[in-house]
């Protein structure tokens, strides 16, 4: 039973498979870890440069910005500044997971404990991709959203559609419905129920309806319940233009719409990226180490391990020229151990702190609760333990404009732990990160002009040169004047106004 | 769990959306491979390329906020900070530098990426061709095409075209009357439920058909139809390209280095997108000699100056190797322009008589000091100069042109072999 897996770097199919079965059992023995199934992809680095451009998608539309993002990549490969991911894990149902040929037998380990059963099980059980995503039809939809870009490439031009794609990517950040929707329906029902509206509404047009005459009051009334209709005000943008936009045609809405349900669908992966990272990182660490303990993998492997492992989860004083931002890896790895060790054996202090889970002693009952029931923000601002804040010696810095100085706002002691705490949470808001956008308006008696607001929250005006190119292509969408108005959201003054107007 | 090798799946999966991206920077690309192509030795053409390429020429626009009036950072590490410190402001424009916890998407840089081979030199040479590509002969039979003539009675096995043997086949059966099978077994069940002497009648016709099924086969040799392929002579044209430099004691190494860049030029333009060009090497003091491609750019070698040698030689080779009814032949000098007095009106009379008649295009280029003045303003000019001067206002196929400086030869180059407008235009082949 405790034989080796495998010896030196070199592995073979069935390596890879009884490496599987191995990482399998402890997983689901042990871990109690409950994924999707898997689908283990063997592909080069060339394919892994491919699956980076396309954001990390099997298959995706052909644009021109994934080439850019390719040669990108390529670039930064090339001259050896940054190795590849080793490996890419998609959220679908089977998991699929790419791992790279050139990784030794232990890092296909560490990949398989990582991605195939870490990510796996997030993806399956974290509240945000069960509310948004929909991992048994993305594959499906994915090639239909290819198919059907190729064949309006082929009607219309790839001119206009790159312009149509264009206008739709700048827009995406405002295309994702940030609060549940009604009732989940898979991709594929709702493209179904798509084309039955579509044809029941072609059926029934009549133009003569048009030429009814309606007086003064019933126009009113009518442009009230078209108002109405709008469902304004909206902060999806791209929903808006799909629903709504009058010069749009029927292939271009669609256009909008799969730009739109692909940026909904990466949306819980930007709000959980530490603590996806963190679950994925905890079981491969708990998995590997399990498999060295039982004699399967041997000494110079798990030094191989604890090496990748250690890089994974570096992080960087401020004070190091390395510094770039806090490693989700090395916060969320630190945070699920930390909660671990709180379960198992508190202090004095987390008992304090943390009264619910302080010496429950099952840390993976409390772990997977965490992981179902958290992102980013609640994660950190609920667990992050004053432990931890000091292990990491946290410190706060304000930086206002018109201060001489920078100022210190707390640390890591007794009286910094909560503003340390909501400091940090607040930082993985997704919401503070994107501007809140919504259309507000139309003028349906006239003009047809789009009015949109932007809510300020201490100062944060939009950045004027990309403002002005985002509503360019609003315009080209919408087909008539767009203003953007920027308005303070405590004072509610309009600070700033943006405006533009379609082109001849 | 299922464990799928995708490694053999096809490569290049990102090649349209790469080949996007290059359209759309494409003029951002041109303007850098231009640059890159002054400074480069131009050997280095051949090799991949580095392309710079600024952001503005592919930015992704979305609304992004600015960082506002206050901005918080939560940092790891401190090491003696207390609540309440000052500190002064890091320097660097940014503030607390990169401080930014995680997501700080600063504006995007310029960013590089290699051009491959191909890229590169189809945007460095795009739009150049060599002007009046026009005669086509069936003079090289060793070029043949091969179509589809028909079918065949015999053929190899992997041409057999099952179609055509079949319908051969049905034709044999129907003309020869062949009893299909459902034909045989009603005459057979008939048989069985037939009694005396109808039944002795259908037991004779039973084993008649019978018979007759097993003489006629269903497949015949004589069905069998093969497709068959002719071999026919493909009209190519052909070209020939003259390339003549002086190498006399009174060209300077910078001038020499111009010709030679010059022609390094028209060496890779020839080279990369003609498949079927002959270049012809010759090289002059006073007197000229046909060499190869190595001792032309490599060796050097001075002397005194008469130009018509160079003229004459190529004269004779052309007469010796290449017809000019089924050749495009093309010329392009390069010289300090300096010449013998005597030999001018000789030179200018051999090019307008002998040698430009022969060609579809001839070029001059002219090569000067770094300090002889613009290139393309040229006054008062050197002998050769003055001798070619008349030619270029009458004779549609000559162009000449001046250069003194290293990164001008490129523009000099391109301007001599842009693609041109002009009647009946035709592809390079």
């Amino acid at each position: 039973m405790s034989a080796l897996l495998f010896e030196g770097r070199d592995w073979s199919f069935e390596t890879l498979q009884k490496i599987y079965d191995v990482v399998e059992s402890v997983a689901k023995e042990e871990l109690g870890l409950d994924t999707f199934p898997n689908q283990i992809e063997v592909i080069t680095a060339e394919q892994m440069l491919d699956a980076y451009s396309s954001t990390g998608m099997p298959q995706l539309y052909r644009h021109w910005s994934f080439g850019k993002r390719f040669a990108q990549f390529e670039g930064v490969y090339r001259a050896g500044l940054q190795g590849l991911a080793y490996e890419i894990v998609i959220n679908a149902d089977p998991c699929i997971c790419y791992v790279m040929e050139e990784n030794s037998a232990t890092m296909q380990a560490l990949v398989i404990a990582h991605a195939a059963f870490g990510h796996n099980h997030f993806f399956k059980n974290n509240y945000q991709f069960r509310q948004w995503t929909d991992p048994t039809g993305i594959l499906d939809y994915l090639a239909y959203a290819k198919k059907y870009i190729a064949s309006c490439e082929e009607r219309y031009g790839e001119a206009e559609v790159e312009r149509l794609l264009d206008a739709a990517h700048a827009l995406a950040p405002q295309g994702v419905d940030r609060y549940p929707r009604k009732r989940p329906m898979s991709l594929v029902d709702e493209e179904k129920r798509d084309r039955a509206r579509k044809e029941e509404s072609e059926r029934l047009y009549d133009d003569l309806w048009r030429t009814v005459p309606r007086s003064g009051e019933a126009a009113r009334k009518a442009i009230d319940h078209q108002r109405a209709l709008l469902r304004l005000p909206q902060e999806n943008i791209l929903y808006f233009l799909e629903k709504t936009a009058p010069k749009l045609q029927a292939w271009q809405r669609e256009a909008l719409r799969i730009v739109r349900l692909v940026a909904q669908y990466f949306y819980p992966q930007q709000q959980t990226k530490v603590m996806n990272e963190g679950c994925a990182t905890y079981c491969h660490y708990r998995i590997i180490n399990r498999l060295h303990e039982t004699g399967r993998i041997g000494d110079g492997s798990f030094l191989e391990f604890l090496q990748s492992h250690t890089n994974a989860i570096r992080q960087p004083t401020a004070h190091d020229p390395y510094y770039n931002g806090i490693n989700p890896y090395a916060l969320g790895f630190d945070m699920m151990c930390d909660i671990a060790r709180i379960v198992r054996e508190p202090t004095e202090e987390d008992r304090q702190w943390f009264p619910e889970i302080a010496g429950r002693g099952d840390e993976m009952a409390v772990l997977k609760d965490v992981w179902a029931n958290y992102r980013d923000d609640s994660f950190i601002a609920q667990f992050l333990s004053p432990r931890l804040m000091r292990k990491w010696r946290l410190f706060h810095i304000v930086d206002e404009t018109d201060a001489p100085k920078l100022r210190v706002a707390a640390i890591h002691n007794e009286r910094g732990y909560q503003d340390l705490r909501r400091s940090l949470a607040s930082d993985y808001e997704v919401g503070r990160h994107t501007p809140d956008i919504q259309v507000v308006d139309v003028d349906l008696a006239g003009s047809r002009r789009l009015v949109l607001h932007h809510r300020v929250f201490s100062g944060r005006l939009l950045d004027v040169v990309d403002a002005t190119l985002v509503l360019r292509h609003l315009t080209r969408l919408w087909g008539y004047e767009v203003v953007l108005q920027e308005i303070d959201a405590t004072t509610n003054e309009v600070l700033k106004a943006h405006m533009a107007s379609p082109e001849p | 769990m299922r464990i799928v090798d995708r490694r053999l799946n096809p490569g290049g999966k990102s090649f349209s959306n790469r080949q996007r991206f290059l359209r759309r920077v494409r003029e951002t690309v041109a303007r850098a491979v231009r640059e890159a192509s002054r400074e480069r030795a131009i050997e280095d053409l051949e090799n991949a390329q580095e392309i710079t390429v600024p952001a503005d020429g592919a930015r992704e626009p979305v609304f992004r906020q600015t960082p506002g009036e206050r901005r918080d950072f939560v940092l790891p590490g401190n090491r003696d900070y207390v609540e309440g410190d000052l500190i002064d402001r890091p320097m660097g424009a940014d503030g607390e530098g990169g401080g930014e916890p995680g997501r700080g998407h600063g504006r995007e840089d310029a960013f590089r990426f290699v051009l491959t081979r191909e890229e590169f030199l189809s945007i460095f040479l795009d739009d150049l061709e060599l002007p009046d590509f026009a005669k086509r002969g069936l003079v090289d039979t060793q070029k043949l095409g091969s179509r589809r003539a028909g079918y065949s009675m015999s053929g190899a096995p992997a041409n057999l075209s099952l179609g055509r043997t079949m319908q051969m086949s049905l034709a044999r059966r129907i003309a020869m009357g062949r009893p299909r099978q459902h034909t045989v077994e009603r005459l057979e069940e008939e048989f069985a439920g037939a009694e005396g002497n109808e039944a002795a009648e259908l037991l004779d016709e039973v084993l008649r058909a019978r018979t007759r099924r097993m003489r006629i086969p269903f497949l015949d040799p004589v069905d069998l139809r093969y497709r068959r392929f002719e071999r026919f002579p493909k009209p190519v044209a052909q070209a020939v390209m003259f390339c003549l430099m002086d190498v006399s004691g009174s060209m300077t190494e910078h001038m020499k280095d111009l010709a030679k860049r010059f022609f390094m030029l028209l060496h890779v333009f020839l080279t990369r997108r003609y498949q079927r060009v002959e270049i012809v090497f010759i090289r002059h003091t006073d007197e000229a000699q046909e060499v190869d491609e190595e001792t032309f750019f490599r060796s050097t070698e001075t002397g005194g100056t008469i130009v018509s040698s160079a003229l004459v030689e190529m004269d004779r080779i052309v007469s010796d190797r290449y017809d000019p009814a089924s050749w495009n032949i093309y010329g392009a000098q390069a010289s300090d322009g300096d010449n013998m007095m005597s030999d001018n009106d000789r030179t200018r009379a051999l090019l307008q008589d002998r040698i430009l008649p022969l060609c579809q295009y001839f070029a001059y280029l002219e090569v000067a000091n770094p300090a002889e003045g613009h290139p393309l303003s040229h006054v008062g000019g050197s002998s050769l100069w003055n001798a070619y001067a008349p030619l270029a206002a009458t004779a549609r196929n000559f162009q000449m042109r001046r250069v003194s400086r290293r990164d001008h030869i490129y523009p000099v180059f391109r301007e001599l072999f842009r693609r041109r407008e002009r009647d009946g235009a035709e592809e390079a082949p």
